[in-house]
């Protein structure tokens, strides 16, 4: 890492904790035998990977056998919701407007394939509409999928209460479907992941949101479930998920949740709050998202007059690297679908910045963090043709 | 502009150097002839603008002309990194033309001064000069 520089974009990627590196790093050159195979080699692999899906699901409070491990969120958040669909053949689902695109694009895939889907509204703060929800249920729905924390905005989104929801009308219909997942990556370091007292029956994470390596998810798959595979292969991973289990990774995402259940967030919380009520002084900026209902390390707020990349680049220089939901950045050139479906214009997403807190990040290194972003706002606002300051405002005038 | 930096992408940047290209940093982090709050507009003789807030790239600019040529001009943009670059750029490249001149200055003229730019930015970022014509245009009909 840059010296002096500051990272301010663990929801994005995390680095990966030295206790994680150390943990994999025999099973490359030592360990490395295919769990598949009957000898001495493959043995010690396949205990390695035994032994990792207990971790995970003892911090999943689930059976072994409900665990899958995939290459990452992305294809976790595909398994589970192509899988479930193309297992029913047909059908309804229902997810949010502010979903991940792993999740929204593998709806769109299935509208492709004749399935139909519900996007629900959310509310200001980014929380999904459950009147919505109660209305849009149907007999044929087989599938609901709703995130459990936001990633850009850091919503909290009411779980446990959409779990009720869907029970509810399950037992009315006396249907086991629809099944419920939630895209759990934003929220593993953090929030309960007990998956019997939050009520899912499909749960995504993935490595490299928690100090793990990219290149490893794990898939929560209740018992009784009927999900078909989106890839073909051998046999691993009952069959859901052929190919190879790559061990130093599985082995590293046990780990990682190992060192989860130690770690308190309390720091994390102070340096948020921190964050909030001095960059909420700057002048003509708004927080996006709830105040309290959000993860400890996610602040994203919209500065006025400013478009995000060009105060990336502007921060970057001064050593300090995080996001914005500015179409610059994005790879179809439109801003982003979480902050505009909170009802926000166009111009909102354009001059939002995300900064997401990790274990690494200090106090003081947030006082610089102020400093820099007000310096920067201040500089762009000076030279942009949309901000308008206060007429008390000395920044424009001085 | 070489072959490259006009094909470009800002998401195929293999990591070396920077986004874009040292000319763009450079308009970028200092930016020339900016209207700032220090100088009085009403010492301009017309004003064009171009874009909008939503599209995330809105640009200003202001032209003194006297015996048919431009002697200053002054901008505000809000935009990225590369339409910063690309206002900044047109001011240097337009003062001290004629109007005539300074009317045929294309898009493509200011991304070839500037080396080059991603592809995908050409459109959103280059309106400077749709501004420039407009604020020629203005002080025409005046």
């Amino acid at each position: 890492m840059i010296h002096n520089s500051i990272y301010l974009d663990h929801a994005s990627t995390t680095p990966v904790d030295e206790r994680v590196v150390r943990k994999m790093t025999p099973y490359f050159e030592l360990v490395y035998g295919n769990p598949s195979g009957l000898y001495k080699q493959s043995r010690e692999a396949k205990k390695a990977v035994t032994q990792s899906r207990k971790i995970t699901a003892g911090f999943l409070n689930s059976k072994p056998e409900e665990i899958i491990f995939t290459s990452g969120g992305t294809e976790s958040d595909n398994l589970a919701i192509l899988g479930v669909a193309r297992a029913s053949g047909r059908g309804h689902i229902i997810t949010s407007k502010i979903e991940h695109s792993a999740v929204l694009n593998s709806c769109r895939q299935l509208e492709k394939e004749g399935f139909a889907v519900t996007y629900l509204d959310v509310d200001k703060d980014g929380v999904v509409n459950l009147e919505q929800l109660k209305k849009s249920l149907k007999k044929d729905t087989i599938l609901v999928s709703i995130m459990y924390a936001n990633n850009e905005i850091g919503t909290i989104e009411p779980i446990a209460k959409i779990s009720r929801i869907i029970k509810d009308f399950r037992s009315k219909n006396k249907s086991a479907t629809p099944y419920f997942h939630t895209d759990a990556c934003q929220a593993a370091l953090y929030l309960n992941m007990d998956v019997k007292s939050i009520g899912v029956d499909l749960l995504t994470f993935n490595g490299s949101k928690i100090y793990a390596p990219k290149g490893v998810g794990v898939l929560y798959i209740k018992e009784g479930v009927k999900i078909v595979p989106v890839l073909f292969g051998g046999g691993q991973e009952r069959g859901l998920r052929p190919g190879t289990e790559n061990v130093p990774y599985i082995v590293a995402i046990a780990e990682a949740l190992n060192i989860i259940k130690k770690h308190n967030f309390k720091i994390e919380l102070k340096m948020r709050d921190f964050l909030i009520n001095e960059l909420l002084k700057i002048e003509h900026s708004h927080l996006n998202g709830s105040k309290t209902n959000r993860l400890p390390n996610n602040i994203n707020i919209t500065f006025d007059g400013i478009e995000g990349e060009a105060a990336i680049l502007y921060l970057d220089r001064m050593g300090i690297g995080l996001s914005t939901g500015s179409a610059c950045m994005s790879q179809s050139l439109k801003p982003s679908h979480v902050i505009t479906a909170l009802g926000c214009d166009d111009e909102a997403a354009h001059s939002s910045l995300r900064l997401s807190l990790g274990r690494d990040n200090t106090i003081s290194q947030m006082k610089r963090v102020v400093e820099a972003i007000s310096e920067t706002v201040g500089k762009l606002r000076q030279m942009s043709a949309t901000y308008k300051s206060n007429p008390k405002s000395k920044i424009d005038h001085e | 502009m070489n072959k490259k930096s006009s094909k470009f992408d800002i998401r195929d940047i293999e990591g070396e150097g920077w986004v874009y290209s040292a000319k763009v940093e450079d308009h970028f982090f200092h930016p020339r002839n900016v209207m700032t709050g220090k100088i009085k507009e009403s010492d301009f003789d017309a004003i064009g603008e171009v874009g909008s807030p939503a599209c995330g790239d809105v640009m200003k600019v202001w032209i003194k002309v006297e015996n048919n040529k431009i002697i200053d001009l002054k901008w505000k943009t809000f935009g990225c990194a590369s339409a910063i670059a690309a206002t900044s750029i047109l001011s240097e490249m337009t003062i001290g033309k004629t109007l005539n001149e300074a009317y045929k200055i294309t898009a493509q003229d200011i991304a070839h001064e500037l080396g080059g730019l991603p592809r995908r930015k050409i459109h959103c970022s280059i309106l400077g000069d749709q501004a420039l014509r407009k604020a020629i245009d203005c002080w025409r009909l005046n």
